[in-house]
């Protein structure tokens, strides 16, 4: 039995962060906010960089509580997105080579978004996760969480339903 | 806008910068209602094949107006922060139109305001977005 060579571990890297900055700088307010993501394999993480145009009230002071939903929808939103694409993409049905910034995948569209404000909003980076918890063909519900210092003690964390691009068989 | 609570309101929001770096403009406050817009700026498109405003926008554009609603109430906090915020997107907004919210604090306790708020492009028959909130009520200490 022989299979082809497993292919370089550079050339898959190169491959993956490819599609995520083309999903990610393709969305204007994203750069607004000054936020950026980091993978690890497929795990994303969503970091909001810290800046004086994020504080809400300046006497504390506290991230503004638009500027944090802003940052949880934006996480849900490409989470969801980063999990539709890579199952194509691992699968081989679509070639991230292919993916330019006139031919990108329609995002999901929010029908409703949850945010619970834990604690304030400390005037430093944030952190967030995305977990899909339902993605059928026309809805997905998405859970999203995030911290600042303590892994373990959320300041925000947010629930919202999404509406699927048409044609995202998943 | 004469009233001097309406004027510590409008002070209120013109201080938060993150309100100030989307553009918003207090158009009416008072009474625990007020009524905040927003410009359409390419800089918060959230679907480029589309060129509408990202939902994360409208979401600051509810808590503000939920928030300066609070502030505007007959109880007088003297600060208030979002407990929660539930929004439900009932259509895109129409790209180059700007966004205009009403929020109304329609009950508060002595800790809990209660609030309901709705926004609108040009098209003011068809609301674009709707939420509800909860926000905190910080009141003066009672001097003895």
């Amino acid at each position: 039995m022989s299979r082809p060579p497993p292919e370089p571990v550079q050339v898959i890297k190169q491959r993956r962060d490819a599609a995520l900055a083309i999903l990610v700088n393709a969305v204007p307010y994203i750069r607004f906010l000054g936020m950026d993501f980091d993978r690890r394999g497929d795990e994303l993480t969503a970091i909001l960089r810290f800046d004086t145009k994020l504080i809400g009230n300046p006497a504390l002071p506290a991230l503004h509580g638009g500027a944090t939903a802003a940052f949880l929808e934006v996480a849900a939103i490409i989470g969801l997105s980063w999990t539709l694409l890579w199952e194509r993409m691992e699968s081989g049905q679509f070639d991230p080579a292919a993916l330019d910034p006139d031919h990108l995948p329609r995002m999901p569209k929010t029908i409703d978004f949850s945010t619970d404000f834990l604690r304030p909003g400390l005037p430093r980076d944030a952190y967030a996760r995305a977990r899909v918890n339902r993605s059928g063909r026309r809805y997905a519900s998405v859970h999203v969480e995030a911290w600042q210092d303590n892994r373990l003690r959320p300041f925000a964390q947010a629930t919202g339903h999404f509406l699927m691009p048409p044609g995202e068989d998943a | 806008m004469t009233d001097p609570q309406a004027k510590t309101a409008q002070r209120f929001i013109a201080a938060l910068p993150h309100s100030r770096a989307l553009g918003m403009q207090v158009e009416e406050i008072g009474g625990g209602v007020a009524r905040i817009s927003m410009p359409y700026d390419p800089a918060f498109v959230g679907d480029p094949a589309t060129g509408v405003i990202h939902g994360g926008a409208v979401s600051a554009l509810m808590d503000t107006c939920g928030g300066a609603a609070v502030m505007s109430h007959a109880d007088r906090p003297v600060s208030t922060a979002t407990i929660s915020l539930r929004i439900d997107y009932m259509r895109p907004a129409t790209p180059g139109q700007r966004i205009v919210a009403r929020a109304e604090c329609h009950h508060m306790t002595r800790s809990v305001a209660f609030v309901r708020a709705v926004a609108w492009d040009e098209d003011a028959t068809h609301p674009v977005a709707t939420a509800t909130g909860t926000f905190t009520v910080e009141r003066a200490a009672v001097v003895t």
